[in-house]
């Protein structure tokens, strides 16, 4: 804050343009964006922590299973396609959002939500289908008993936050469409979707096809 | 309320689709390798390396980092690097274990 003197001359120390009086932005990005930024920096690091975990049990296991034939191969390559693809419509929305357009950025944030709906729906059908057929936490019929925990926790842990992020692309939804939210909502609800995509990538080849059935 | 943020540049919808179709070709790759039978640390050496691709494509284009400050780059993902390279450390106690032999 300047301190002028009678003659209106400024004196103070700090002047209106210090940094110190705040309204910069840091990175030049808004505070929401980097919030966002920092929250996906230490989900990362726990989803890299449990997926080191599963990798080490895995390579050190010469009796880990190999239970995914090529249907759930298959079905996981449809839940991998499903994933980049509502990736692909959230990246479209955020364009929207930027572009002012709001019916199509609703649009295609419903777009992204069906894609999270679709990945959950075909991933709650193999998880069923694998424990008809009798894997448990910590047991299955197979091999090493870990698999399960190892399996579950690491998916259903994703599954969680896919869940979680077609929530929160709901109430962005909704926010946008009452022209509550901007479209810098729109773009930091979209990173989070993005690393959602993003630790699928690491799930899909070191737990399916790093176990996928030869015979 | 949605306002256009100027001096903010909008891309086009096609580099989305060209990035789109590079992220499902990888997945096509890494689906064929894993029927290739390959030696399980080689498996695990080219999936991993295919899946950085993947995730530097998410993370540089649909993240939009590329086009941010590069202060924000160098900010979070040398941090994120050097984390997962210390958990590497464990590896070679993995394969110990393997050579072990325990159930």
């Amino acid at each position: 804050m300047a301190s002028h003197d009678a003659v209106g001359s400024m004196q103070g120390v700090i002047t209106e343009e210090s940094i110190w009086n705040g309204g910069r932005s840091p990175y030049a990005i808004g505070s929401k964006k980097l919030g966002m930024w920092l929250f996906i920096l230490s989900d990362a690091i726990t989803f890299s922590a449990l997926l080191m975990a599963y990798s080490y049990v895995r390579v050190g296991s010469p009796l880990w299973p190999r239970p995914f034939a090529a249907s759930s191969i298959a079905n996981a390559t449809v839940m991998t396609f499903v994933l980049l693809s509502s990736s692909v419509s959230m990246v479209l929305a955020v364009r929207a959002a930027k572009l002012g357009e709001r019916s199509q950025t609703v649009k295609w944030i419903l777009a992204t939500m069906l894609g999270g709906v679709a990945f959950d729906v075909l991933h709650i059908r193999e998880w069923l289908g694998l424990i008809a057929e009798g894997v448990r936490l910590f047991r299955n019929p197979w091999g090493t008993p870990l698999f399960g925990a190892t399996f579950f926790g690491l998916t259903g842990l994703h599954m969680t936050h896919v869940t979680l992020g077609v929530i929160y692309l709901g109430i962005i939804a909704v926010g946008v469409h009452r022209s509550k939210f901007t479209s810098e909502d729109v773009e930091v609800s979209g990173l989070y979707w993005h690393f959602v995509d993003l630790v699928w990538m690491f799930i899909f080849p070191l737990v399916y096809l790093m176990s996928a059935k030869f015979a | 309320m949605i306002t256009h943020q100027t001096g903010e540049h909008v891309q086009g919808k096609r580099i989305f689709i060209y990035v789109w179709c590079y992220l499902l070709a990888l997945t096509l790759i890494e689906v064929v390798l894993a029927y290739q039978q390959l030696n399980l640390k080689t498996m695990l050496v080219i999936l991993m390396g295919l899946s950085v691709i993947k995730a530097t494509l998410i993370i540089s284009y649909f993240m939009h980092l590329r086009y941010e400050r590069l202060s924000l780059v160098v900010t979070l993902m040398p941090a994120l690097i050097f984390v997962i390279g210390m958990m590497f450390a464990v590896f070679p106690d993995s394969l110990r274990l393997l050579q072990l032999g325990i159930r």
